[in-house]
């Protein structure tokens, strides 16, 4: 038996691909991913119509995809994250059927209980062997950890593995196992490595990010979670790199040992690891070089499924033991709903990821934020779109004070007490608009072009079409 | 006070303007900016306000605001117009 | 309290609109080395309105403006004076009678604006050999003298030698200024780190500075901040000294005793003024007595 099948072509056919069936992606060759372009290129030079693409993430590479949104060939997208080249144009209208945003633990969690069936499941794999046993840590194109593309492989119908770099069977050390897969394509190329995992992720040199990333590990020294044991996990931005260094100096100097630092891993986390800073890392998607290094070579450095990761219905999920986690915002409004989503004018460009997964399960959810951004205020009123219920979310650091949800008395007086310059949310605001002036509101669409399903599969927010 | 020549002032960079001034007949002022929707008014009127304050009656103004605070576009402006102005 | 005073360049928007959340207890905005001559004009307008309209809450306003052998000077003062900017930073400040010349012209500037004199304050910049072996004279010039401010890249050039991170070349700079400035009765900073990424290179420059007497130090970056901060902030031990001393003046009114002793030590007017000036930081601070 063998499941080398000769190209995307030949495999599009065998999978039993037909008019409005589902297929499956995963992102973690970002923005330097071939695989979904290419096969969507084939589906729709046979002549398929009416295609749903389920991907974790869609990226600015895979631009191509409006061709076929306007030629019939895809007629539903669901994602956890699109970026601004594909939004855009989603928010213009262009798709009939409304996109569907998930987070990346609703995700799988609706693949496994068979909400979001799959059809055919591609899996992008920077090295396989010829029963499909394969991996990311390895070959020209690695990218780490494939943790996104688990649930896809473990309940699509039909899997196909693409690949450029094919090894005799068995390969050692693979993640997704044989078990799972249908089909494997050998390629020339399944990506562009410059696009897929930057070189070196350097904190930021703006004055505003480090005096935010400095405030931040203020917040995390006194929030009476940072002791041995402590979990982390911070997002790739520049802010949050630099409040993660900082964090490791304080951690280093008080001699604390933490249990886990988690997400999309960077160096910084891999620096913390290698310092003695966590027992282990928890992977589901490596960001930088070091970081595949690192899970390639450090049995300390785990890769994990999106299930494991954050899916709300897994027996038990890794952001649930989470204490600490710093993400980013566009807007956050005076209830500490955030909008990961849209961008100051309404257009989609971004989604939750791990976002609402993270601060569902972290002690402590922080978003770092400037006050404002090209003069527009980050706290509002009202958010465009709730990608994060305020609920779940604890802190607001900015260059100009930090906003505690009120829900958190007892924090409030800690970082009160460590002299941090604590500010109620709505005088941040007033603060925010006595400098920039008060935005006038957009005029909002009147057709939904995306819906927000919660990380618990509630219909949590709309997003308008932009006019 | 009369723009003699063409004149510019101020940056590309995110939270700046960039401002073009030239000499006409009348006032004609171009706004293009990152916040056009949210603060496009109050960057024209502010923008009137420089000109006026400085008896600008005749100039053709170019305005390429990165999210500039209103303090800024008027350091900017009046900058140009100081810059593209007759005798100095 | 000026423990950190931090530079920012006199015509980039962005740094200067976020001054005041940067940390540091001054601001400098910078019309002289970080703007170029063609836009001098721009720099000088800019600076202006952002201290017109920016509230810079507790955060000191200092105006670096263009030294007395350019152009630019007068226009700079026109400008910035009504914003009523805490000092004026006088740039290659070489002689008494630079301060003297400077001064009359403030002096005019605010009798128009109808100030009352020495509402602004000037510190003189030294940064030439000369402006060093004149230093008591620059500070002792006018009333208007707040403070001395070292400025080692442009002495190191005129002294020909070499800066280094080790500093031995501005000791006796140093020194010079320090007792200059006490015996004139005003204040003295020191000159910025270069070196950006270096944190202990801050660190241990930052803590010379102070332990050499300085009152506090400048940054051309916002990271050195949060270090010439502490390293400038009075210890839990030196607040907790202060009460004590406090409370032994106290204690020797109350029972009419004129000299007294604390820890074996007799305690005399200098070490009350000190631990008055340590107990006014650390209120600033809000910082409390320990155990």
């Amino acid at each position: 038996m063998s499941k080398v099948v000769k190209s995307i072509k030949e495999v599009v056919a065998l999978a039993g691909l037909k008019d409005g069936m589902t297929v499956s992606f995963h992102h973690h060759l970002r923005n330097g991913d071939f695989v979904l372009n290419m096969v969507m290129e084939e589906i729709a030079s046979q002549g398929l119509k009416d295609i749903n693409v389920n991907a974790s993430s869609l990226f600015d590479v895979h631009t191509p995809l409006l061709e076929h949104i306007e030629n019939g060939v895809v007629t539903g997208i669901s994602a956890d994250y699109i970026a601004a080249g594909l939004g855009r144009a989603i928010s213009k209208g262009i798709m009939e059927k409304p996109v569907q945003f998930r987070t990346h633990g609703g995700r799988p969690s609706d693949i496994v209980q068979g909400r979001t069936p799959i059809d055919v499941a591609f899996i992008a794999a920077p090295t396989a062997d010829t029963m499909g046993n394969c991996s990311g840590k390895y070959g020209p194109s690695a990218c780490g950890s494939l943790g996104y593309a688990f649930a896809d492989a473990m309940f699509a119908k039909k899997v196909v593995v693409i690949t450029d770099n094919l090894v005799p069977y068995p390969m050692q050390d693979f993640s997704i196992s044989e078990d799972w897969v249908d089909y494997v394509v050998p390629v020339e190329a399944i990506g562009n490595p410059k696009g897929i995992v930057s070189g070196t992720t350097q904190i930021t040199r703006d004055p505003v990010g480090l005096v935010m990333a400095s405030h931040a590990a203020q917040v995390i020294a006194h929030s009476g979670l940072l002791k041995d044991g402590f979990s982390f996990q911070t997002g790739a931005g520049g802010a949050s790199l630099a409040a993660a260094k900082f964090l490791k100096d304080i951690m280093m100097e008080k001699g604390i040992q933490g249990s886990f630092g988690m997400g999309g891993i960077t160096g910084y986390l891999v620096d913390m690891l290698q310092a003695g800073c966590f027992r282990s890392l928890l992977d589901v998607q490596c960001f930088d070089l070091k970081a595949v290094e690192s899970i390639r070579t450090d049995p300390r450095h785990k890769e994990i499924s999106a299930m494991q990761y954050a899916s709300p219905t897994s027996r038990s999920a890794a952001v649930d033991s989470l204490d600490v986690v710093i993400l980013g915002a566009t807007e956050i409004d005076t209830d500490f709903n955030v909008n990961v989503h849209t961008d100051s004018n309404g257009f989609i460009m971004g989604g939750s990821g791990g976002h609402s997964d993270t601060a569902a399960g972290a002690k402590l959810s922080m978003i770092i934020a400037p006050m404002f951004r090209a003069r527009l205020p980050i706290v509002t009123d009202r958010v465009t779109c709730v990608s994060t219920p305020g609920s779940d979310i604890d802190v607001l650091v900015t260059q100009g004070g930090i906003a505690v949800n009120p829900k958190n008395v007892e924090l409030t007086q800690q970082l009160k007490a460590a002299g941090l310059p604590i500010v109620d949310i709505h005088e941040l605001k007033e603060k925010t608009e006595r400098i920039t002036g008060t935005p006038r509101k957009l005029p909002k669409g009147d057709r939904v072009v995306a819906e927000v399903i919660g990380r618990n599969g509630n219909l949590q927010d709309v997003i308008y079409n932009v006019p | 006070m009369k723009i003699v020549r063409s004149a510019s002032a101020g940056t590309m960079e995110s939270s700046d303007a960039y401002i073009e001034i030239e000499p006409a007949t009348g006032l004609e002022i171009q706004l293009e900016s990152v916040v056009q929707q949210q603060f496009g008014q109050e960057i024209r009127s502010a923008v009137e306000e420089m000109l006026r304050e400085n008896g600008v009656e005749d100039a053709s103004v170019r305005i390429i605001d990165r999210g500039a605070l209103e303090c800024v576009i008027r350091a900017r402006v009046e900058t140009a117009i100081l810059r593209g102005k007759g005798e100095n | 309290m000026r423990r950190s005073m931090l530079f920012l360049p006199g015509n980039n928007p962005n740094l200067l609109i976020n001054g005041n959340c940067l940390g540091a207890d001054a601001v400098i905005f910078d019309l002289e080395d970080a703007v170029s001559p063609a836009e001098k004009d721009a720099a000088r307008i800019l600076v202006r309105n952002t201290m017109r309209y920016m509230d810079f809450g507790g955060c000191e306003r200092i105006v670096r403006i263009n030294s007395t052998d350019t152009p630019y000077w007068k226009l700079d003062i026109d400008a910035i004076l009504p914003q009523k900017p805490n000092l004026i930073l006088l740039p290659k400040t070489s002689s008494a009678q630079d301060v003297l010349e400077v001064d009359a012209y403030i002096t005019k500037v605010e009798e128009s604006l109808g100030m009352e004199r020495n509402t602004v304050g000037l510190m003189p910049l030294i940064e030439t050999a000369m402006g060093v072996e004149n230093s008591y004279l620059i500070a002792s010039a006018t009333k208007r003298v707040q403070a001395l401010f070292l400025g080692a890249e442009d002495l190191t050039a005129d002294l020909q030698c070499k800066r280094t991170k080790e500093s031995r070349e501005i000791e006796y700079a140093r020194t010079r200024l320090i007792v200059a400035a006490r015996a004139a009765g005003v204040e003295v900073y020191d000159t910025p780190f270069t070196d950006v990424n270096d944190d202990e290179g801050i660190l241990a420059d930052a803590t010379l500075a102070k332990a050499l007497g300085f009152t506090g130090k400048a940054s051309i970056s916002p990271r050195h901040v949060e270090v010439i901060n502490s390293v400038f902030s009075p210890t839990q031990k030196e607040v907790d000294y202060a009460y004590e001393v406090m409370e032994a003046i106290a204690l020797a009114k109350e029972q009419g005793k004129g000299a007294i002793a604390l820890h074996g030590k007799m305690i005399d007017a200098p070490i009350v003024t000190r631990a008055q000036q340590t107990l006014a930081m650390a209120q600033a601070l809000g910082m409390e007595r320990g155990n």
